[in-house]
């Protein structure tokens, strides 16, 4: 076989043989000896003040073995941890909670007690004998209205709802409006609202916590996208030592941003297998997981446009409100600030933007980070306002896209908000798109389908998201990546990595980078994650960094090692190391190519040492930290091409054309693969899912038979196409993909069905209800 | 977890067994078909039995022959069976029909023709069928058989004319005289596929091309699956023309109770049920 | 208390006979009471596919049926779709085209796709998506699951469904 690692091409992925005969082990397939299971009382209401708890039936249950409330794990088990806490409440307290909740409910499905019992079963069937004292109070659940004064408060102590609130002085903005009008220009106006989205990977969270008392050795195996950064901030809460905690990552069936986290239930079973020595797992409930588990998005949002009569926009306005529901989780209050406002230019070269900030606490679920986590909300306002503009001024929403784009040339480029653009070609993105779809052809096809009275719209957006997180002082823990790499004596490589990829397929693209960089299959290569005691320090998977960042250390760990094999073979060959070439998996000679010692050689002599020449370490082993200096700006336009049935305001999707760059790729099959699944779930936030509560707090979609999702049926072929624009922020010339499909597909469905019924903006989730009412004007 | 309460088994062999079962337990009792609606609701501890009398392995319930001038089927049929089936096809369309839109492939593998119309959920999609056909459903008891009309037994939501201590056995279809068409009709929510409304329609026509009879029914919109009376009367003694039927359509639901909730409000359920039923008649027509 | 029963159920050509509660699901019966852990669970309504297993020839979702139902039955799971170290047409396909990527919900779908090939062979597109309509993936996009199919499809009616051995 040739050496089929080349980067660029569509190779297999490694990990799918163990994931299509069912042998990979996900956190509910392990099973320890003496195993016990937790089960999470929840609370049935969305603000309530918790009287009493008497857990004695429960308790006296044949089987179980114990029952914890707050009482019992106070003192023991600390806060939840929260990454970056804001001034000026939140640094103060607001929004902390313990693992299970003291005195009061905050949302329905917080927790308030655990059952630890010898099977899920009982476990299950001792939750109905806890018995719950509550005194309902009211809910704030409409995040304006929570806002008011006269709302119900969930930390009363703070007297608000708002914990961090931004509100810079709009002067010089509102001059330039002021002016735009003045000399004739236009203002449109539109109020924006994100909805709440459950990101309900299909495998639920999950925990099995094991203690060894004598040395104090807790393993937790956890489904999550975050295993350093979850045994670090565990050992706090537990109060043990990092090196007391060992966090194992097994197979992960999808995370979305929602398993980059730390829960309740890890410290729970963690401290429940450390009370009753005896190893105890959780698996949640996909009601549990709808309830309690992180939602995104949930934003609403003002804007205000000004654009010269010829279509260029001069300013934009935003006021931005993040719900953040009701407790903090790790990223919840700096979603909207570190994420959504810089990105509030999108693609465009715009002089002025002004953007205020409030986050706000509701008696919901918390949110946290959802595929694209804050960036899907400015772009899903910026695309918007492109096309509330180009309707008003009655332009082509193309030909105002490409009037204020930033131009290719003025890469690196520094937005209005402050973000620094490494580089891009929008308008090449678009053209293309434009020309997949034969877009002229289209907007005839849509003229003669409206003359017969049909409801046919089509929708752009171009996009530009930030990732790669995330340079220095980001975050309080710095999000660097690592990886160890380790080539052993038969000349097979082992990356050990501090990401957690858990779906996107790494496994195999690490092993394109690694035989690629050495020139040995990639089948040579082993990649190995999720371990905290056998990785390096690393910072986990989330925010389309994983191959960027991550992918970056394994570059520069390897190409490290390949100097020092270039060393020892010139030792081998008696050549100047600098004459040194790799290639076929052997080190020849500049210039005289039948010198050559193979690579096997090289990595056997490095490790057994006594061939090897005087001054040189043995062992072929090297670790390295990669912390990008900036982000990257992956970017692209996507079209869609919707049918809408006037009798019933069903919406169908009946073409969709996604052009991406991600920069290089470097392997198109995985590249492809995370493009139409984001496109898959930013259809979903457009047309199908929301989160809902009524107005007492109850959740009405606590399963899938009324959180809906996009089935294979409801959704049509993508066509894809990808422009390519390299970075040189990282060694590889990377962007990112992880997220692209989720931030360019949701504006360019929601444009489509706006364009159908011939109106300027319509409120996701566009469901047939609320578009058959627009239809009928009801 | 969700995870049924625990209860006792008891797999019953024959139709006698499980009604002696029945009485033997009262109201403790359940009877188990296909499972696809009782398990779940077991799962999510709606319902809590403390025996299930298994009667899904009783084979001589589930048939589907001809009959002289009626198609019998077994209270035990399976949705595949009766999609799969030759003799429906060409005698009634209309069940495979509706059939093929119930659940999904696994659904239909499982559930059964007596669960579904003896669970008689509103929002589900053989009930209106089973009305539209003018099924005889046959029950037997303690007591013996007796036939119930379809158009008796659905009394309420998840309520029917059939005893505690009844089982559901057969379902008689008339065969249809005359030129007759039929159709089944349906809008699915998003989330749990059941029907926002569904139609199904039967119109036979007349030597002079109008309207002789017509047997509509309306699912998942109403708080009970019914016969459209006024939409049938509309129609009958009538050409059928676009205008007759939509005027018709448009008291799909008059005076009925609606279901509510996130994926579809009372006003849109009752559009929509028009809706439906237009599409159904139209098809129905279109297939005499 | 209820009373135990005792089940005999052939897994994967495999007799198994067991005492169980009767309320045990099918799908803890193969995951816990027999270890067979690739039949997952996505939710607990019914709607997710990733518990779907053949029962006596038919594709069920094993979450919606009792342990004491499947007695006397036989039931196929992803470990049992093709001999030790070799994979079933299906699986090839879902390898080939990139149909997975958590793969959790891969042996659901792959056992709905079995008794869709079963039914329909040569399927179309659009009776692919249907077909696969009990089955949720949040990864995919659904669209590299399609081509999975249809490259079994093709494989299916070529090598007259024999396994290949691993890691060709
Ligand atoms: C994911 C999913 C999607 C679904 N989608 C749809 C859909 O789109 N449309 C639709 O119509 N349905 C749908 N269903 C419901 C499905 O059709 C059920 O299978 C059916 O309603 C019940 O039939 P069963 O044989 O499974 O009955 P079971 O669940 O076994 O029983 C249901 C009830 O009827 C009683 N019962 C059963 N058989 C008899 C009998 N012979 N005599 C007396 N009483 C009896 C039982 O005691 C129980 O109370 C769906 C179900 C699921 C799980
Ligand atoms: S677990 Fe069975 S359908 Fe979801
Ligand atoms: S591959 Fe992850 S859910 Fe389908």
């Amino acid at each position: 076989m040739g050496i089929a690692a080349m980067l660029g091409t569509p190779v297999k992925r490694r990990e799918d043989p163990r994931l299509i005969t069912g042998q990979a082990t996900y956190v509910d397939d392990i099973k320890l000896l003496g195993m016990l299971h937790m089960t999470v009382l929840r609370s049935p209401y969305g603000h309530a003040r918790i009287n009493t708890i008497n857990t004695d039936a429960a308790r006296q249950l044949p089987g179980v073995v114990a029952v914890y409330t707050a009482q019992d794990i106070k003192g023991t088990v600390g806060n939840i941890p929260v990454a970056a806490p804001l001034p000026p409440h939140i640094t103060s307290g607001m929004g902390r909670r313990l693992p299970l909740a003291e005195e009061k409910v905050r949302f329905y499905g917080d927790p308030v007690a655990i059952v630890i019992a010898e099977n899920r079963y009982i476990a299950r069937d001792a939750l109905d004998l806890i018995d719950v004292d509550y005194e309902p109070l009211p809910v704030a659940i409409d995040v304006e209205k929570a806002m008011q004064p006269d709302s119900p408060i969930l930390y009363e102590e703070f007297k608000t709802n708002v914990a961090t609130s931004m509100h810079p002085s709009s002067e010089q903005i509102d001059k330039i409006f002021a002016d735009t009008v003045a000399n004739g220009g236009v203002i449109v106006k539109e109020r924006f609202v994100n909805q709440r989205l459950a990101p309900s990977p299909m495998e639920t969270r999950g925990v099995v916590a094991e203690y060894r008392k004598s040395d104090k050795a807790l393993s937790l195996w956890s489904s999550s996208q975050i295993p350093h950064l979850l045994r670090n901030y565990l050992a706090i809460q537990l109060g043990l030592e990092q090196n007391q905690v060992r966090v194992i990552v097994p197979e992960v069936g999808g995370g979305f941003g929602c398993k980059l986290n730390i829960y309740p239930e890890e410290a729970l079973a963690s401290f429940a297998a450390m009370k009753t020595g005896r190893p105890v797992k959780w698996i949640e409930d996909r009601d549990e997981n709808l309830a309690a588990t992180i939602h995104g998005r949930d934003q609403v949002n003002y804007l205000e446009a000004a654009a010269t009569r010829d279509g260029k926009v001069v300013g934009l306005k935003f006021h931005v409100i993040s719900d953040m529901g009701s407790y903090l989780q790790f990223f919840t209050d700096v979603i909207a600030i570190a994420f959504t406002l810089p990105m509030l230019s999108g693609c465009y070269d715009i002089p002025n933007i002004y953007s205020s900030c409030d986050t706000v606490f509701t008696n919901k679920a918390p949110t946290d980070a959802y595929r694209g986590a804050g960036r899907p909300e400015a772009t899903y306002m910026v695309e918007r306002a492109m096309d509330v503009i180009a309707n008003e001024l009655k332009r082509d929403p193309a030909e105002i896209r490409l009037l204020n784009f930033v131009q290719p040339e003025q890469f690196p480029h520094t937005m209005a908000t402050g973000a620094l653009y490494d580089s891009g070609n929008y308008g090449a993105a678009l053209e293309k798109a434009l020309d997949i779809i034969a877009y002229d052809k289209l907007r005839e096809e849509q003229k003669q389908k409206r003359a017969q009275g049909k409801l046919m719209g089509i929708g752009i957006s171009s996009y530009v998201e930030m990732c790669g997180i995330g340079p220095k002082g980001t975050t309080p823990f710095g999000l660097y990546e690592s990886a160890r790499v380790r080539i052993e004596q038969s000349g097979t490589v082992i990356v050990y990595t501090g990401t957690s990829p858990h779906g996107q397929g790494e496994e195999t693209t690490f092993a394109q980078i690694v035989g690629n960089a050495l020139s040995i299959p990639q089948e040579k290569v082993l990649v190995l994650h999720g371990d905290t005691d056998s990785t390096p320090e690393g910072r986990g998977t989330y925010g389309s960094r994983t191959t960027s960042v991550g992918g970056s250390a394994v570059f520069q760990a390897t190409e490290r090692l390949k100097e020092k094999m270039k060393t020892i073979a010139a030792s081998m060959l008696e050549a100047s190391a600098s004459d040194i070439e790799l290639e076929d998996e052997k080190f020849t000679v500049a210039g005289s190519p039948q010198k050559s010692v193979p690579f096997k050689k090289v990595a056997a002599a490095a490790n057994t040492s006594n061939t090897l020449p005087p001054g040189i370490e043995p062992g072929l082993e090297t670790t390295v930290f990669f912390e990008p200096e900036a982000c990257t700006f992956p970017f692209g336009t996507h079209i869609c091409v919707v049918e809408v049935d006037q009798d019933t305001g069903e919406p169908e999707i009946t073409r969709y054309v996604a052009v991406d760059d991600c920069g290089k790729q470097l392997n198109p099959l995985i590249v492809a693969g995370q493009v139409h699944g984001g496109i898959a779930q930013g259809v979903g936030q457009a047309m199908y899912e929301e989160v809902v509560y009524n107005e007492d707090g109850q959740l009405l979609t606590s399963t899938f038979m009324d959180y809906a999702m996009p089935i294979a049926p409801e959704l049509p072929h993508f066509e894809l196409g990808h422009t390519v624009t390299p970075t040189n922020v990282n060694p590889l010339g990377v962007k990112g993909v992880g997220e692209a499909g989720t931030i360019g597909s949701t504006p360019a469905v929601a444009a489509a069905i706006a364009d159908a019924l011939g109106v300027a903006h319509i409120d996701m989730p566009l469901k047939s209800e609320k578009l058959w009412r627009i239809i009928h004007k009801q | 977890m969700s995870v049924p309460a625990a209860f006792d088994y008891h797999p019953a062999t024959s139709v006698d067994e499980a009604i002696a079962l029945l009485q033997q337990y009262g109201d403790e009792a359940k009877l188990l078909a296909g499972g696809h609606s009782l398990i779940p609701a077991m799962k999510l501890r709606l319902s809590q039995p403390e025996h299930l009398i298994d009667i899904g392995k009783i084979s001589s319930l589930s048939y589907i022959r001809e009959e002289q001038d009626h198609i019998v089927i077994g209270g035990l049929t399976t949705y595949v069976q009766i999609e799969q089936s030759d003799l429906l096809r060409k005698h009634f369309p209309l069940l495979p029909e509706a059939t093929s839109m119930v659940g999904d492939q696994q659904v239909r593998n499982r559930g059964t023709i007596g669960g579904s119309i003896a669970h008689s959920d509103p929002a589900a999609d053989l009930p209106g069928v089973v009305l539209a056909l003018k099924a005889e459903i046959v029950v037997q008891g303690p007591q013996g058989k007796r036939t119930i009309p379809a158009d008796d037994f659905f009394v309420d939501t998840f309520t029917t004319a059939l005893a505690p201590d009844e089982i559901l056995i057969e379902f008689r279809l008339p065969k249809a005289t005359g030129s007759t068409g039929s159709a089944y009709d349906k809008l699915a929510n998003k989330a749990s596929h059941y029907a926002i409304a569904g139609c199904a329609a039967v119109i036979t026509r007349g030597q002079d091309g109008s309207c002789s009879a017509a047997s509509i029914a309306i699912t998942g919109a109403t708080v009970r699956t019914i016969r459209a009376r006024a939409v049938e009367n509309a129609l009958v003694g009538k050409q059928l023309s676009e205008t007759v039927i939509a005027e018709a359509v448009s008291h799909a639901t008059d005076g009925e109770d609606m279901i509510v909730d996130i994926h579809g409000s009372e006003e849109y359920r009752r559009k929509m049920a028009a809706v439906v039923a237009r599409r159904a008649i139209m098809r129905a027509l279109e297939r005499i | 208390m209820t009373t135990k029963r005792s089940i005999t159920v052939t897994v994967n050509g495999q007799q198994h006979q067991t005492e169980v509660e009767p309320r045990m699901l099918l799908v803890h019966y193969l995951r816990e009471v027999l270890d067979l852990t690739g039949t997952h669970i996505g939710c607990n309504t019914s709607q997710c596919g990733a518990c779907v297993v053949m029962l006596n020839g038919e594709a069920i979702k094993s979450c919606t049926v009792l342990a004491v139902q499947a007695d006397g039955g036989e039931v196929l799971t992803i470990e049992g779709l093709a001999p030790e170290g070799g994979l079933h047409p299906i699986q090839e396909g879902f390898w080939e085209k990139h149909g997975l990527q958590c793969g959790f919900c891969t042996p659901g779908m792959i056992m709905a796709s079995y008794q869709l090939l079963k039914n329909n062979p040569h399927p179309t597109e659009t009776e692919i998506r249907r077909g696969l309509e009990g089955n949720i993936c949040r990864c995919t996009g659904y669209q590299n699951i399609v081509k999975a199919v249809q490259d079994a499809s093709e494989r299916m009616s070529t090598s007259a469904e024999t396994p290949v051995p691993a890691g060709d």
